[in-house]
């Protein structure tokens, strides 16, 4: 490791500056400021003009049609249209629930914390619309157990928007009434998994539910009428309803409407959360620019880049032109995902990151089913085996069969055998390095250490335990 | 002491009545009964069923599923460094080595003294921050090993106990009690739950 004892101050760089004709910052607009999750400063910044005005001038689904208007994708990973998933609601059903999906924990992504510690009201405000604009009258906040400090700002942002009435019976004056619960998990990834985020909120083990039946916004909560949406994609709500859909619609691409947040991290000079024009920003851009990343660590180059979180499978060289663009990344065979870029340079152990994203999801499968939940745990030995220097012959070949009894065919988007998309998460790194770094993988089944020019990582961890 | 206090069998009772359904509040309870002992107690366990009306083996069986809930004594202080991708690229791991070298237990374990408990855990969502530690779930920034031993230092020391709750202590504001209208949101449920 160089420069071990810099500590480089990069929670700088959350504005976006310059660089961006059709539009500036908008859910981090407020970053820069000391009282942004603060109620005063929330207001004297334009907050919670947008309930106002929903309030007394908008029906609910006026609200609805300016979010349908501005088409925007879900921020969370999978990338529906919000305001698509908002009409799956059946009519005349009640009572029926919002839950926030603060539960960010894919590997990468780090975003929804920024949102919640330093703009809570801006979330509060968005989620009443929401359930202004579905006709629900209670929201949960589910916040990662993890995040204290979220907890904390938006436990207080919510006191703060009760005694003002901004919350609760009759919000300012009107006929429209809406409870916000604040509640928070205690560690597991799954439960960001929108079904398994369900269990958890009725008290249970965060293990997904089978779709078909149960899509959240038919059978969800108390198997109610649900809508899930993510903190950042919500964290829009109120600009959206100020400015209008149509507003929005035009930042960006028309096929990846507004901004979107993309943290990113690994061997850049500069890692950043950046807020950048969704569809139009290109990877080089992000990673190279000044006013972004500032380039490659040490000037080298880079050998692989995870798009869209510890999910998606691995882009190359040859993607860094490539907009940050919904369909452009499906097509090319990832996903934007959660926004996480991962950079690594050329000297980067491949299998050791294979194995560490592999170990992720060994640790963090649920259970539930049996492809993922044993197939995780031999993938990530074998993996190990060969890191430890006792790799075998067939262990490839062992790997990319385990994965096809998680993901038949091995394509992306991935087929599964699984209730939900964890096992095949696992896989799409396995994938990506055998196929594009087989010669790495065979030097350590032959050799017991990396090919030249690799940092070895002194990985102390031991195996991840057989589930009980 | 292992059951809820009364203090906190009142807080108990506000979370609960916030969920249209009591066993909503299970996980939030868990966390109170963790921030009263230090971890969860089986005695708590079997309070915490009794006031929400489930069994014991309920309780544990919704416990077990979550890595923050711990089941043994664990140190005043639980240091959790990050080694997933972004921080393995940036050092995670030869940070992880300097901890346990520093502290004298492998990770996964407490010091003798009971003070630290170290551990190896998932991406703790401050990527760009790599490698990124917790203790108690209050972050810690781009650790050096150096940076590692003045947090230790200053953790003994008592010099951040202002900033660092002991562990169990999340959120240091709750919600405060809501009246009135999420009881008109459950009284739709119990009508449904009644057809």
């Amino acid at each position: 490791m160089s420069d071990q004892d810099e500590q480089p101050e990069h929670e700088q760089h959350f504005r976006v500056e310059g660089m961006v004709p059709t539009g500036d910052a908008i859910i981090t607009a407020r970053f820069d400021r000391d009282d942004s999750h603060t109620y005063d400063g929330y207001v004297s910044s334009g907050g919670y003009t947008a309930l106002r005005k929903a309030l007394t001038e908008m029906s609910a689904a006026t609200v609805h049609n300016e979010i349908k208007l501005s088409e925007i994708q879900g921020r969370g990973g999978a990338g529906f249209p919000a305001g698509i998933k908002w009409g799956f609601l059946p009519e005349g059903v009640y009572p029926r629930y919002v839950v926030v999906n603060g539960d960010e924990s894919e590997p990468g992504t780090y975003k929804d914390r920024m949102l919640m510690e330093r703009d809570p009201h801006q979330l509060i405000e968005g989620t009443v619309l929401t359930c202004y604009a579905v006709d629900a009258a209670q929201a949960f906040l589910y916040v990662r157990g993890e995040m204290a400090l979220a907890q904390e700002r938006l436990a207080q942002a919510l006191n703060e928007a009760y005694e003002r009435n901004l919350v609760g019976r009759n919000v300012l004056g009107s006929d429209f009434s809406v409870d916000i619960t604040l509640t928070w998990g205690a560690g597991a990834y799954i439960v960001g998994e929108e079904t398994a985020l369900i269990e958890s909120l009725e008290g249970e083990r965060g293990m997904p539910r089978l779709k078909p039946p149960f899509f959240p916004a038919v059978k969800g909560l108390y198997l109610q009428p649900t809508i899930v949406n993510n903190v950042e994609t919500l964290a829009n709500v109120p600009y959206i309803v100020n400015e209008g859909g149509q507003t929005f619609h035009d930042i960006g691409a028309p096929t990846s409407t507004g901004m979107r947040m993309f943290a990113v991290s690994g061997h850049v000079n500069r890692p950043g959360v950046f807020e950048v024009p969704n569809g139009v920003t290109t990877f080089r851009m992000l990673f190279e620019a000044p006013e972004y990343c500032g380039g490659v660590r040490d000037g080298r180059a880079i050998k692989a880049f995870i798009p869209g979180g510890a999910s998606a499978p691995w882009f190359y060289e040859e993607h860094l032109d490539f907009p940050l663009d919904k369909p452009t990344v499906d097509k090319a065979g990832s996903m934007l995902g959660s926004g996480a870029i991962v950079v690594m340079d050329e000297r980067t152990d491949v299998v050791a990151a294979c194995w560490r994203i592999v170990r992720f999801f060994a640790r963090e499968s649920c259970g539930k089913c049996t492809p993922c939940r044993e197939g995780t745990t031999w993938l990530e030995r074998v993996l190990k085996r060969i890191l430890d220097g006792a790799g075998r012959a067939e262990d490839l070949d062992t790997l990319l069969s385990v994965s096809e009894n998680i993901s038949p065919g091995l394509t992306f988007p991935p087929r599964q055998t699984t209730i939900c998309p964890l096992g095949p998460s696992a896989v799409a790194p396995i994938t990506s390095a055998i196929e594009r770094f087989r010669d790495e993988f065979e030097h350590y089944i032959d050799h017991g250490v990396p090919k030249d020019g690799i940092d070895r990582h002194p990985i102390t961890a031991t195996g991840v335990p057989v589930h009980a | 002491m292992s059951r809820l206090t009364s203090t906190n069998i009142s807080i108990a009772k506000e979370i609960i009545g916030r969920y249209p359904r009591p066993k909503s509040a299970l996980i939030p309870l868990l966390h109170l009964s963790q921030e009263q002992n230090g971890y969860v107690t089986t005695e708590a366990m079997s309070h915490l069923a009794e006031l929400l009306g489930l069994t014991p083996a309920d309780v544990y069986g919704t416990a077990t599923f979550y890595e923050m809930f711990k089941f043994e004594p664990v140190g005043q202080y639980c240091i959790s460094v990050c080694t997933n991708i972004s921080c393995q690229l940036l050092g995670a791991w030869e940070l992880l080595e300097h901890a346990e070298a520093r502290l004298g237990v492998k990770a996964g374990s407490t010091t003798d003294d009971g003070r630290f408990t170290l551990e190896d855990v998932e991406c703790i969502a401050a990527c760009t921050e790599a490698p990124a530690v917790q203790v108690n779930y209050r972050y810690r920034h781009c650790v050096t090993p150096a940076a590692f031993d003045q947090l230790v230092d200053d953790l003994s020391a008592g010099r951040l106990s202002e900033e660092v709750p002991p562990h169990g202590t999340l959120a240091r504001v709750r919600q405060r009690t809501t009246a009135g209208w999420s009881g008109t949101a459950t009284a739709q449920q119990a009508t449904v739950d009644a057809l």
